[in-house]
């Protein structure tokens, strides 16, 4: 078979309070039609206005995919009819992006970028039983394109390297990056060696996209194998059908009848402001990841796993900030943590955690405890302490206590006592498990295990 | 008024009573707008009698051109497309001027694009001066009104000439601005980067006076200039003493109206004998040029009014079909439909939009070598003189109008066209033209035209009697 030619097509919504070209929120799930203007509405004589928050925005964006900026770049009008294209025309950068190049690094190798570039979102069709409304609040919203270059080969590629676009836009905080409210947007397109293109669209999941692109790929070959032709064409996803559906014939640039936007000066972008924004970056995952090994003494796949999320790589930091050992932080985060994140908890703050750590070390708490207070944590948000002191949870390592605890289990277990004393060291173990359970889990465990070991020794025979 | 021996609304009210008796002989109006402007006219003699803070032409009425965004009337852009359609809010230029009682929206050519205000949807404008005949295009209404008396001023739009040609065969004073000096918010857009608003008036005083109202830097237009506005009446001074006035001498000799050729030579001897140095220049570009703004305008104006699709506002076709609703909506004139046609073919890459935009920049080139030699340069305003409304031109002649006013609108220049005699018995206007933001040597020129001449002064007789 002959290799698939796979380029992406993402969208993603800046993270900008106003729309591209005018002041009108661009908060998500409001109520239809209340987030417009005579701007975003495109009511006649009205000019696009451009939203610098949004320029330096998208400008932090090329510079973490390592891309080129244009020092000038202009808009473009990309004509189309569709009922939620207000003017008619959408507002895009065509001939001069704002920014070139770039690239992603993957798990499975690097996706080279093609181009970044500002253009406007168009507002939401609506059909409902009675006809068809339009919701124009996402009219105007302010969004980057990012096109990949022809340079992926499979549906698993293309997922991997969403995962990791995603990840360097949230940590370079661009977009929420939230597929299900339509924030990250991918269109795909596919060929194979030699053949015609299509696009595919309503990619909703990352799955989608794996998935689409691999069906894609066996309806083509099997076409291909077939000497059938390939239409060039848009195709939809289905995802219920599992299959793409036919949409509409492919658009050439030439359809679009691209004019430079007469109502907007070109961008120009100083050298200070690309510094700026530089500047403003935070430390991408790759170089994290790589400095928590030089740094932490942390393995290759603990560091990748840390720095998966900022706020995951914030939290160690502050932790080890705070006085834990890096072990113990990554101990916590990558555990138990990770596990109620993957539950779909939120992550507590790292002060909170820092304190749970701190008692776990002092050795004021056992690991189940620990558990349980950080579960709670999860679930309240509530200090370590203060879980600990509702919930009696604190570990016994007062000497006296123990030494009474162990007296107590040691008089109520003869037997076991005899055992042990015998020679049979496996009784001491029920001897520890009767302790535990008799401090409700609260003594701990290693004095414990000591004092018990003493005390029976030192029991007078009996005979 | 400032006396108080005149209030706003007396006045209002005698420019309402001469626009309502003269609307059925002109059409100047597509609508006249009495309530509001005597709300405004009201409103101004009550903060005068308070001795609250007014704008220096609070209480003068004016008719704004139907292509200009007016709050809470219809905006028709004289198209039936808009037939219903209510701005939600004021032009730019509108707000500066929010003291001046409006007394209607100017009848016009459909959505600017004509030469005659025949392609209007909503009948066409006569000519104060003759009835039968055509006030140019396409700010004919705002033209035909200032002439016939019936507005003290008028603000239009001038895409190509569509300020400078009416106020030529209405034989008033009409002023395009440089490019980027008056807001284009609330414009409706023929060709974006061609339009600019201006004023029709009586005199270049008037002139002066509104302009220094609508000009100035406006943070809602990207391609507003930023250039501060200096003070204009300062430039009413009569007096040409070492100007260098260029007069080109491919369109002196080619003039196909030879009245208007002979009235504006007459004018430049005039001007010179007042101070100004005259001497023959060459633009031998014009018939290119005027192909090029073809190019450029239809592409543009394709682009812009892709948004009348009848879905948000607007006229709207009812059919079960999409396909078939943008279709029908398209409830355009011939004139708009062929230029539209035309447009569409131009856009894209490698398109004659690109050709257009080459050929501007060789103009705008030229143009700026040749203001290094001279001060302004002085042509006629339009080839013709005001047409008969019966006579059918073809499209290329009627295109052919804009011939000597469209390198202004290439360039982003000022120009200004003044009433300088009569061929046939109608008026026949000048044009000058001077580098961009140098609004100023216009004036000074102009005003010093005006005081030794009286053709601004003169009256159509038809509408007095």
């Amino acid at each position: 078979m002959t290799t698939p030619i796979i380029g992406l097509e993402v969208h993603l919504q800046l993270h900008t309070e106003k729309k591209l070209f005018c002041s009108c929120p661009s908060d998500f799930a409001a109520t239809p039609n209340t987030r417009v203007c005579p701007i975003c509405l495109g009511l006649p004589g009205t000019l696009p206005i451009l939203n610098q928050g949004a320029v330096i925005l998208a400008l932090r964006a090329a510079l973490a995919l390592g891309c080129t900026i244009n020092p000038i770049s202009s808009f473009e009008r990309k004509h189309y009819f569709y009922p939620d294209l207000p003017k008619g025309y959408q507002i895009t950068q065509q001939r001069q992006p704002l920014a070139l190049g770039g690239r992603v690094e993957t798990p499975v190798g690097a996706v080279d970028i093609n181009r970044l570039h500002l253009e406007e979102d168009a507002g939401k069709l609506i059909h409902t039983g009675g006809g068809t409304l339009i919701d124009f609040n996402r009219s105007g919203v302010a969004l980057v394109e990012i096109v990949t270059a022809p340079c992926l080969t499979s549906g698993s590629e293309a997922k991997a390297f969403l995962h990791s676009l995603r990840q360097v836009m949230l940590y370079a905080n661009i977009s929420d990056c939230k597929l299900e409210e339509g924030s990250l947007r991918c269109d795909a397109n596919i060929s194979l060696s030699g053949g015609e293109r299509t696009e595919i669209k309503n990619l909703n999941s990352f799955k989608a996209v794996e998935r689409a692109l691999d069906y894609e790929i066996q309806r083509q070959g099997k076409a291909q194998a077939q000497g059938e032709k390939i239409i060039p064409e848009t195709l939809r996803w289905d995802e219920a059908q599992a299959k793409t559906v036919p949409m509409r014939a492919k658009e050439t640039p030439g359809d679009y009848l691209f004019l430079q936007e007469p109502d907007l000066p070109p961008i120009q972008i100083e050298v200070e402001l690309v510094d700026r924004a530089r500047m403003s970056l935070p430390e991408l995952p790759r170089l994290r990841a790589a400095r928590f090994v030089l740094e932490y003494g942390l393995s290759q796949e603990r560091a990748k796993l840390l720095t998966a999320t900022k706020e995951m790589a914030d939290c160690f930091e502050q932790l080890v900030a705070t006085g834990a050992t890096s072990l113990g932080a990554a101990n916590l985060l990558l555990g138990e943590v990770s596990r109620l994140l993957n539950l779909g908890g939120e992550l507590p703050s790292s002060h909170q955690l820092a304190e749970l750590l701190a008692l776990q070390e002092a050795g004021s708490i056992s690991v189940t405890a620990a558990k349980e207070v950080l579960a709670q944590m999860f679930a309240q948000g509530e200090s370590a302490h203060s879980i600990l002191k509702k919930k009696n949870l604190c570990q016994i390592s007062d000497n006296a206590a123990l030494e009474k605890l162990a007296e107590e289990v040691l008089a109520r277990s003869p037997g076991p006592t005899e055992d042990y004393l015998r020679g049979k060291k496996k009784a001491l173990g029920f001897l520890m498990g009767a302790a535990m359970e008799a401090s409700q889990g609260r003594a701990n465990p290693v004095v414990l295990k000591e004092i018990l070991a003493q005390k029976i020794t030192a029991q007078p025979k009996k005979y | 008024m400032q006396g108080g021996k005149l209030s706003a609304t007396e006045l209002t009210e005698y420019y309402l009573e001469r626009s309502e008796r003269f609307q059925g002989a002109l059409n100047g109006y597509i609508s006249l707008t009495r309530d509001k402007a005597l709300e405004t006219a009201d409103h101004v003699d009550s903060v005068r009698r308070q001795k609250g803070h007014l704008s220096p032409l609070a209480g003068i009425p004016m008719a704004v051109k139907d292509n200009i965004a007016v709050r809470g009337v219809p905006t028709t852009c004289a198209s039936k497309v808009l037939a219903n359609y209510v701005s939600p809010y004021d032009a730019t230029a509108v707000e500066k001027l929010a003291d001046c009682p409006i007394l209607g929206k100017a009848n016009m050519d459909e959505f600017a694009m004509g030469s005659s205000s025949l392609t209007s949807a909503y009948g066409p404008v006569s000519n104060p001066w003759d009835l039968k005949r055509s006030p140019g295009g396409s700010s004919g209404g705002s033209a035909a009104l200032v002439a016939a008396g019936c507005a003290p001023f008028s603000l239009g739009t001038d895409t190509g000439g569509s300020i400078r040609q009416p106020a030529a065969f209405c034989g008033i004073t009409g002023f395009k601005p440089t490019y980027g000096r008056v807001s284009r918010r609330g414009l409706l857009p023929l060709a974006p980067s061609l339009d600019q608003m201006g004023t029709l008036t009586r005199s270049v005083e008037d002139a002066a006076l509104v302009l220094q109202e609508i000009c100035g830097y406006d943070s809602g237009d990207s391609t507003s200039a930023p250039h501060g506005v200096p003070d204009f009446s300062a430039s009413l001074i009569d007096d040409v003493s070492g100007f260098a006035i260029g007069l080109p001498k491919e369109i002196m000799e080619s003039c196909p109206d030879g009245g208007t050729s002979r009235a504006v030579e007459a004018a430049a001897r005039k001007l010179e004998q007042a101070g100004a140095r005259v001497s023959w220049v060459s633009m031998p570009y014009l018939d290119e040029s005027l192909a090029a703004y073809m190019l450029i305008a239809t592409a543009e104006a394709a682009s812009c009014l892709a948004r009348y699709d009848g879905v948000a506002y607007g006229y709207r076709h009812s059919s079960l079909s999409l396909e078939e609703m943008y279709t029908g909506s398209r409830i355009f004139g011939v004139e708009v439909r062929r230029r539209l046609m035309l447009g569409t073919f131009n856009l894209g890459t490698d398109s004659g939009y690109e050709l257009g935009q080459q050929a501007r920049e060789q103009i705008s080139s030229h143009l700026e070598k040749l203001f290094t030699e001279i001060d302004l340069l002085l042509l006629p305003a339009a080839p013709f003189i005001a047409f008969p409304l019966a006579e059918e031109l073809d499209p290329l002649t009627m295109y052919y109008n804009d011939v000597y006013s469209i390198p202004a609108n290439m360039a982003g220049l000022p120009a200004l066209a003044l009433p300088c005699g009569e061929s046939g018995g109608l008026p026949v206007g000048m044009q000058m033209m001077a580098p961009r933001f140098r609004e100023d040597v216009l004036l000074q020129a102009g005003y010093t035209w005006q005081c030794r001449s009286d053709w601004h002064l003169r009256r159509p007789r038809e509408v007095e009697l």
